[in-house]
């Protein structure tokens, strides 16, 4: 009895913890998002910016119009610090809903655990999103009925990078003889395009280096050395959070031009350029969405988000930066896959196999999208049963040392060529998991 | 009187050797299957399997992996996640390329692959000891991780490096639920868990004891050292190789390389630190510690402190709370939890009279 006695707190607190589940009250009419978020960790600027967005437009939403049709918004938050087995223990912890408010999609931000949730996500019949990343064959619906990589899949992301080198170069035909080096993050992700680039590379006939940056990326001396042997016309900087800062200051040490280093999707935010200081000056990147404030739809948030004092965000300066505003076109994307699945379904809280069919349905136009305020912030997208990207187009930013510039106009992915390549990797994927595809000619037919 | 000796006589040899010798830890062995086989697969959800039994009794099996090594037989590693990346990617290659292999055959070929290659890794061991043969199965660590990363052979080409799980199929039964996936994982951490049992209260273990306490006065009295050593290592491997290859099969269903990185064998060690080395037991009761105790702080807070604090904080609290009560913890019973659980049973003897 003694030991028992001596432990009297930790029964204390397991009570406390007990009643605390059970006290909780059954909350209608609502629409929960799980949230696997990260705000610690080597990732944290990527996590806290995306989800800091992502919260201020479902608050915006509930704040402005009530939700949508008079269902708002619930959300709950659960760390992973970007790692795997947290995240999967996050998805298991909140797929279930909060208080009844059933999960629209889960959306993780992080390749390894969408990897991992994949199939959780698809027996569970829960959609996940894997904006601007994820894997790419997953952009075949009819293999992966649950997986969203929403706007531009990697395999887009360097083909479209790859025709703007061409632009630059006066036309794809001289990319002939060119040097390329790819400096990539040791993970999943970082190695996602490596197969696109060196089909890109037979193609058009340019030399490409791969080089490999082991996670979380602190040490890069020894590839910047290869990169200053090889002289490269390019430099193709696929990083991810502290990666990107200290890969512009090594190239600035061994005398690399940064205007000739173009950072992919994940290596485009202020948190990326801003900590290398002079280092990141000229250095170019493409990115989906322009970061700024004066979109109608962030005046919106900060009018009745921020300036009400219950912004996300700990650090106000971050408000409209390349992450920030992700998060933004990620709820906007969201919010507009329940408004679609209302529609059809009724003005209640979908199941998240309802909302998947609203994903399916986005049909996002240049009208639609300035009665959302979003117009230049979001590409036009249309997705479909068959096309779970729907947009494939990047614009090019540079640096000039305290924040980014636009330098050109949406740049269109080959998705031509990318497509047959995404439908064998998915139709292997089907046979070795024993999938039988959808048949999205009839889908469609029944969706009119 | 709870845990009462009197009148179990032991009159043969046979039965000084059964894993338990009284009858209450009979009973209670027997229930505890009983409510993991029968009870939790009829009460527990989705949650409870895939995020906290599966990694609970894969991470058991892997500190079990790493006792007989550290524990029993004395040899320090660091390389234990390196053994278990060879387990996993061994077994997915087995299954993979050897057309109607049956899932258990691959798990016990991935098996004896990272056994070969543990076998390997410990060869430095017969001339080198303790914090010197940290550094040599820091550099399986990293060989290991550097082979699976380069050589896309081994992922199948997949151009992320990610292999992702086979169906997980056993005489024809679908074990992909997450109740089969924990069945699966529970009766192979059983059968081994045994399995060690017998090894380390027979022949071989008390060879690794005496290796472990002092290898001059084993190889004195005829043990042959190099021999005692390689198959710890061999073995251990094993043992690796299999959790991790559950790891990636039956809890993430995917898994790259460097999910097997420095800091998962820094936590399987962490592992038999806190659970006790030299104790099968042990190894269970520390994978509950660390596996468990996170998930239990961060479910509490969560619940208690839900928007009080902000999240990324909430997360360092936990992390600072946790390596208190590791410090604590250690100060109190250096031995650890498995120490606890005895000093525990011998109060229970003589309860409810004081000492």
């Amino acid at each position: 009895m003694k030991f028992l006695g001596k432990h009297r707190w930790l029964w204390l607190a397991l009570g406390l913890a007990v009643t605390s589940v059970s006290t909780q009250v059954q909350a209608a009419n609502e629409q929960y998002f799980p949230l696997q978020s990260y705000r610690i960790g080597p990732y944290a600027a990527g996590g806290s910016g995306f989800f800091g967005g992502f919260i201020d437009y479902l608050q915006y939403v509930n704040a402005k119009e009530g939700g949508v049709n008079g269902v708002k918004f619930t959300w709950s938050e659960c760390e992973t610090e970007y790692v795997v087995e947290k995240g999967v223990e996050c998805y298991e912890r909140l797929k279930k809903g909060l208080n009844g408010a059933p999960a629209a999609a889960t959306n993780p931000l992080s390749v390894g655990i969408a990897y991992a949730t994949l199939e959780r996500s698809t027996a569970d019949k829960l959609p996940l999103i894997t904006i601007n990343h994820g894997r790419t064959d997953s952009t075949d619906g009819s293999v992966f009925p649950y997986a969203f990589p929403l706007q531009l899949n990697p395999y887009s992301e360097v083909s479209a990078i790859v025709n703007y080198i061409g632009q630059q170069s006066g036309g794809l035909d001289k990319l002939k003889g060119k040097k390329i080096v790819t400096l990539y993050h040791g993970s999943p992700y970082g190695k996602e395009t490596s197969p696109i680039l060196e089909l890109l590379a037979k193609k058009y006939g340019f030399e490409l280096t791969l080089l490999e940056v082991p996670h979380p990326g602190n040490e890069q001396q020894s590839q910047w050395l290869s990169i200053r042997r090889i002289k490269p016309d390019w430099v193709i900087l696929r990083g991810w959070g502290v990666m990107n800062p200290v890969a512009l200051k090594t190239a600035q040490k061994t005398g690399f031009p940064a205007d000739h280093i173009i950072g992919n999707i994940w290596s485009n935010s202020e948190d990326d350029a801003a900590p290398a200081g002079n280092a990141a000056k000229g250095f170019i990147s493409i990115t989906t969405h322009p970061s700024g404030t004066s979109f109608p739809v962030l005046q919106g948030i900060n009018q009745y988000v921020v300036k009400a004092g219950k912004g996300n965000l700990q650090d106000p300066k971050r408000f409209g930066n390349v992450y920030y505003n992700l998060g933004v076109v990620n709820g906007i994307l969201n919010v507009e896959a329940v408004r679609v699945a209302q529609v059809k379904f009724g003005k209640r809280p979908l199941t998240g196999e309802e909302v998947r069919w609203g994903f399916e349905n986005i049909k996002l136009d240049d009208a639609r999208l300035k009665e959302l305020g979003a117009l230049g912030l979001v590409q036009p997208l249309k997705l479909s049963c068959a096309d779970h990207e729907g947009g494939g187009a990047v614009r090019f930013q540079q640096w000039d040392g305290s924040k980014w510039k636009v330098i050109s106009e949406w740049v269109q992915a080959d998705r031509q060529l990318l497509r047959p390549i995404i439908e064998k990797s998915s139709h292997e994927y089907a046979k070795e998991k024993g999938i039988t595809p959808r048949d999205c000619s009839k889908e469609e037919v029944a969706a009119k | 009187m709870l845990y009462q000796e009197t009148g179990q006589f032991i009159t043969d040899y046979r039965l000084d050797k059964r894993f338990f010798r009284l009858k209450q830890e009979r009973w209670a062995f027997a229930a505890l299957l009983a409510c993991a086989f029968l009870l939790v697969p009829a009460i527990g959800n989705d949650y409870w399997f895939s995020a906290i039994l599966i990694p609970f009794l894969v991470l058991s099996l892997a500190g079990l992996g790493l006792n007989l090594l550290t524990g029993y037989a004395g040899q320090l590693s660091l390389g234990s996640a390196a053994f278990m990346a060879v387990g996993a990617f061994a077994t997915y290659n087995f299954h993979l390329r050897v057309e109607g292999l049956p899932l258990l055959a691959s798990l016990i070929l991935g098996g004896l692959t990272a056994g070969g290659v543990g076998l390997l890794f410990g060869l430095p061991s017969l001339r080198i000891k303790g914090f010197y043969l940290i550094v040599s199965t820091l550099a399986a660590q990293f060989f290991v991780l550097w082979v699976f990363t380069n050589f896309s052979w081994f992922s199948n080409h997949s151009s992320s490096g990610v292999i992702t799980a086979p169906r997980l199929q056993l005489l024809g039964i679908d074990l992909n639920s997450p109740v089969g996936r924990y069945l699966l994982t529970l009766t192979v951490v059983l059968a081994l868990g045994l399995l060690a049992k017998t090894i380390v209260s027979g022949e071989l273990g008390r060879k690794w004891m005496a290796v472990r306490d002092m290898d001059t006065a084993a190889a004195v009295i005829g043990i042959s050292v190099p021999k005692t050593k390689l198959l710890a290592f061999a073995i251990s491997s094993f043992y690796l190789g299999i959790a991790g290859a559950l790891w990636a099969f039956t809890y993430l269903g995917t898994v790259e390389p460097h999910g097997f990185d420095l800091s998962r064998s820094f936590q399987i060690l962490f592992i038999i630190i806190i659970g006790g080395m030299g104790s099968i037991l042990g190894s269970f009761l520390g994978a509950a510690f660390i596996v468990l105790f996170p998930i239990l702080l961060s479910n509490v807070s969560s619940g208690l402190l839900a928007g009080a604090i902000d999240p990324g904080q909430l997360e360092n609290f936990q992390k600072m709370m946790f390596g208190a009560l590791i410090i604590f913890f250690l100060i109190k019973e250096p031995n650890g939890l498995a120490q606890v659980w005895l000093t525990l049973k011998q109060r229970l003897r003589v309860w409810p009279l004081r000492f």
